[in-house]
């Protein structure tokens, strides 16, 4: 695959859109343009699938008249479509309420340093090079165990891209990244039906991506050993989150530091800046700058510096997750947490959001379990942001004397986030970064488990 | 305006010459189907919360997707530029899973039937409608719910709308075009009390316009029902934990069977054997009152259309039939493996995705039984009226669904509203746990957003009120 960006000057492209803005009357505009291209190859029981090739491209204004604003975003980057675009964009602001906290941050605030951040591997892969990379994934899969009968299929994806931003305030800024990934989804059956999961990788720097053989070979191991899965009865007890799943609890946090979800009231960490809301030996850390991290950029949605800086500090909620606005609503600065899709206005999201790990072995964790639950699956949206109320469905193994004993599925756990944060017991020491947010090993004190 | 494909042919910029030559250098003898989809697509989104409409966002897009099949194997490409050169390199790259050298004989594309039908015939202006509009109704929408009740703190509310023309060349020498509008109105209230704080939400839509939201001032009483429940939830208590009865009401709750049936029934699983009804065709998985289908022809519906992305007509497809395994939904690649009937279900999220078979709108033929008898048959248990979002794996059968709105039944009567709860349960076994069907067969407001392979398409659901004999809730009450 030719991985050329564009020779086309984006950065040339907004400041016309900037100066067109400001004929027709706007007082302040910004512009993101980003392009991209992706190779994505799928395979399946040893022949190819799917292979899906695309470039391409989009652009995003945001208007202000005064106070009142609005955004929109195209993929026609012609003359005459810009022209048009522009003048549609300017009329939808000006038939908007006014805002008396809507703005661009004030100038002075904006990012000037650009250090390398590693997220950008200019490695070119062949069709047939991804091919065979997916093709040994799943080969690997095979081979690691008799019971594994069939396939949802390996997958080879490369993409690389490019984001312009610019405003009327004279920031002009711009990075590229890339991402390589590698999954396979094994299928395995015995007489009481079939059970699938699945492993993956994914790194900025292919040469960091782990092998297809360590990849498949994760992938059996995780799905053979729910074979025989059954439902337990319904129980109080300590439940055990793998760092897979214990990572989507950090997700939730984020969702409740959104500095949107708290002014609007819908957070049920509103009013707890400052507070405990979990045991002193939790720290979680947001990492802007994180070299090579799969949420690290240099700026962020409106232009403002990325940093790392401490969210819960020893239990004590340290930071909210803020962009300009929301920060305003509150009355705090932004975070540098602005997160941006082309064509809408900001939002505020982490970056590179992780659980400081604890000092406890993940063995160690789950021999200080007598009877409870070792969750690898969630699945269902049972989650209330306004309330914390937490109902999900769950899949793992019970845990008898400090050994996982059987696999187990069709249960759901419950509780409420904030009890849940704050009922913390041990942090595991088995940090890895597969995502933007990470975690070690967490266990639970103990949840409502519902089965039979 | 009228659906055609020559409306949609000139809104692309392509002639037909160019069309045919680009299916040409695909469409090698080693190739099974190719196909062009074009489409343009126009979405335009206001929003309001603490009583100001503050936000409106505007999104323009159009492009060309090229697919070549050759056996199962599948090549894509797409564009966001329509010159035959993009065209040419888009065939060229899909032609790679084929392994042959690029065709010349251009592809002719003869058959271009008129609509039969069109099952959503509307005004552009009423689907795009002017902003101010907008504004004026969501005000509104603030002020209702507000008056409702003091207790409501915030009220927030996004009207959105979709003007998508799309027009699909294929290599079995058809080309079909449609326009197909799509519009939503979502409310969602949050109430506090003593610092207890709950949400409520409401919407609704289809492919329709302001005027369907503007009837019997609709917009006001979907205002009303946001904040009706949240309001009731205020006065929840914790849902109860364990397996009993449960009774559905009608409409939305059918997103169980979207998720415990639906996407079991999808062609691709099957095919490839990973669905846990793979092998169950003709075999009893449901009790005798259920009777299921999948019908993309209802007039207005969220999930109907009058072509599937493929260009094949949308049908009524039965699935389940007096509990037996009827049929699979299928788009042309499955169907052409499987060798089974094309149900027109081949649907992809844009010019940027594969089309997969996707559910339309899914529901349960009405019953006999009254409502009232159902919920008057359960001792001890749930009645779930409305619910977020649910999630299937596909492969054990496994699916949960959550409630926003439910109740505890004691001893035949409804009593107090329970806390959201989520229900677990087993696809292949669910709907034989099913023992009464109401007579009061209800489709949903049309909020259903389907997500299948990381594309979204909109679905409908429907259900009469049901009673489920046993399944597991998942509350927090052991």
């Amino acid at each position: 695959m030719t991985r050329v960006i564009a020779e086309q000057d984006y950065t040339n492209i907004a400041q016309d859109l900037l100066a067109r803005a400001s004929k027709h009357g706007a007082t302040a505009a910004d512009v993101m343009v980003a392009d991209g291209e992706t190779l994505s190859v799928q395979v399946r029981m040893g022949a190819v699938d799917r292979l899906t090739k695309a470039r391409e491209k989009r652009l995003g204004l945001r208007v202000f008249f005064g106070q009142r604003s609005a955004s929109a975003s195209t993929s026609d980057f012609s003359r005459d479509s810009l022209e048009r675009f522009v003048g549609e964009t300017c009329a939808l602001a000006q038939a908007i309420v006014e805002d008396p906290v809507s703005g661009l941050p004030e100038p002075g605030q904006f990012a000037t340093d650009f250090p390398e951040l590693n997220i950008h591997d200019a490695t070119t892969l062949q069709t047939d090079q991804q091919i065979d990379l997916a093709l040994r994934a799943e080969r690997a899969a095979f081979a690691a165990d008799s019971r594994i009968t069939n396939s949802e299929g390996g997958e080879c994806d490369s993409s690389s891209g490019r984001i312009v931003l610019a405003n009327s305030h004279g920031f002009v800024g711009q990075y590229a990244n890339s991402s390589f990934s590698l999954s396979v989804s094994p299928i395995a059956s015995d007489a009481a039906g079939m059970q699938r999961d699945y492993w993956y990788g994914v790194n900025r720097a292919f040469a960091k991506l782990e092998s297809p053989e360590a990849i498949g070979q994760e992938a059996t191991r995780r799905t053979v050993r729910k074979l025989g899965a059954r439902k337990v009865s319904t129980c109080r007890v300590p439940v055990i989150f793998d760092p897979e799943v214990a990572g989507s609890l950090l997700s939730h946090l984020c969702s409740a530091l959104s500095g949107y979800a708290l002014y609007k009231g819908a957070s049920f960490l509103i009013g707890q800046l400052g507070q405990q809301i979990a045991p002193d030996f939790v720290t979680i850390y947001d990492d802007g700058r994180m070299p090579g991290g799969l949420g690290t950029r240099p700026f962020d949605g409106e232009g403002l510096p990325t940093r790392k800086q401490a969210m819960v500090e020893r239990g004590r909620l340290a930071s909210y997750i803020l962009d300009t606005y929301s920060g305003k609503k509150l009355g705090l600065p932004s975070t540098g947490n602005a997160a941006r899709s082309i064509g809408e206005s900001p939002s505020a999201g982490p970056t590179n959001f992780y659980m400081v790990p604890g000092t406890t072995r993940p063995e160690d964790i789950l021999a200080s379990v007598k009877q409870g639950l070792y969750v690898t699956d969630l699945i269902g949206f049972g989650i209330n942001m306004v309330t914390g109320d937490y109902s999900r469905g769950a899949g793992g193994f019970w845990i008898e004397n400090g050994e996982l004993a059987y696999p187990v599925e069709e249960i759901t756990i419950a509780g409420n986030l904030k009890q849940m944060y704050a009922n913390i017991e041990t942090i595991g020491t088995d940090l890895v970064f597969r995502g933007r947010i990470a975690s070690p090993t967490v266990k639970l004190a103990e949840m409502t488990l519902a089965g039979n | 305006m009228s659906n055609d494909e020559s409306g949609a042919l000139a809104r692309f910029g392509v002639t037909d010459r160019e069309i045919e030559q680009a299916l040409g250098r695909v469409k090698v003898s080693t190739v099974d189907y190719a196909d062009l989809y074009f489409e343009y697509c126009q979405s335009e989104s206001v929003s309001m919360e603490e009583g100001i409409v503050k936000r409106a966002t505007k999104s323009i897009g159009q492009g060309v997707g090229v697919r070549a099949t050759a056996g199962e194997k599948t090549g894509f490409a797409y564009s966001d530029e329509l010159t035959s050169k993009d065209l040419n390199i888009a065939a060229d790259t899909a032609r790679y899973i084929a392994n042959s050298a690029q065709g010349t004989a251009p592809v002719p594309v003869t058959h271009r039937p008129a609509l039969a039908r069109n099952l959503y015939p509307h005004d552009r202006a009423d689907i795009e409608v002017a902003t101010r509009d907008r504004v004026t109704l969501l005000n509104a929408i603030d002020a209702e719910a507000r008056r409702y009740d003091p207790r409501i703190k915030n009220v927030m509310a996004a009207y959105n709308t979709e003007y998508k023309v799309m027009l699909v060349a294929t290599s079995d020498g058809l080309m079909v075009g449609d326009i197909q509008p799509l519009s939503r109105l979502q409310v969602t209230c949050i109430a506090e009390e003593n610092g207890n704080r709950q949400v409520g939400t409401f919407g609704g839509g289809g492919r329709i316009g302001l005027e369907y939201f503007q009837n019997d001032q609709r917009y006001l009483q979907f205002a009303r029902e946001a904040a009706r429940e949240a309001i009731l939830n205020l006065s929840a208590v914790d849902a109860p934990a364990g397996v009993m009865p449960v009774v559905l009401g009608g409409g939305w709750p059918g997103i169980l069977l979207h998720e415990a049936i639906g996407h079991g029934l999808e062609a691709d699983f099957n095919r490839k054997k990973t669905s846990a009804f793979s092998n169950l065709l003709g075999k009893k998985v449901a009790s005798e009152v259920c009777t299921i289908v999948d019908d993309g022809t209802l007039p207005f519906r969220r999930g109907s259309l009058n072509v599937d992305d493929e260009g094949t007509p949308t049908s009524r497809t039965v699935l389940i039939e007096r509990g037996i395994l009827r049929g699979y939904i299928t788009d042309k690649l499955n169907a052409r493996l499987m060798g089974i009937p094309l149900t027109g279900n081949g649907r992809r999220e844009s010019y940027q995705s594969v089309v997969l078979p996707r559910m339309t709108n899914t529901f349960m033929l009405a019953g006999e039984s009254d409502p009232k008898d159902i919920i008057k048959s359960v001792k001890k248990g749930l009645y779930a009226v409305s619910f977020g979002g649910g999630q299937v794996d596909i492969t054990n059968g496994k699916f949960v669904f959550s409630a926003s709105e439910a109740y505890l039944i004691e001893d035949g009567q409804i009593t107090k509203p329970v806390k959201g709860a989520t229900l677990i349960g087993s696809g292949p076994d669910i709907l034989k746990q099913v023992s009464m069907v109401g007579h009061d067969l209800k489709l949903d407001e049309g909020i259903g957003t389907c997500g299948k392979e990381g594309q979204s398409v909109p679905v409908g659901v429907g259900l009469p009120t049901i009673r489920i004999d046993e399944i597991t809730v998942g509350g927090t009450k052991a």
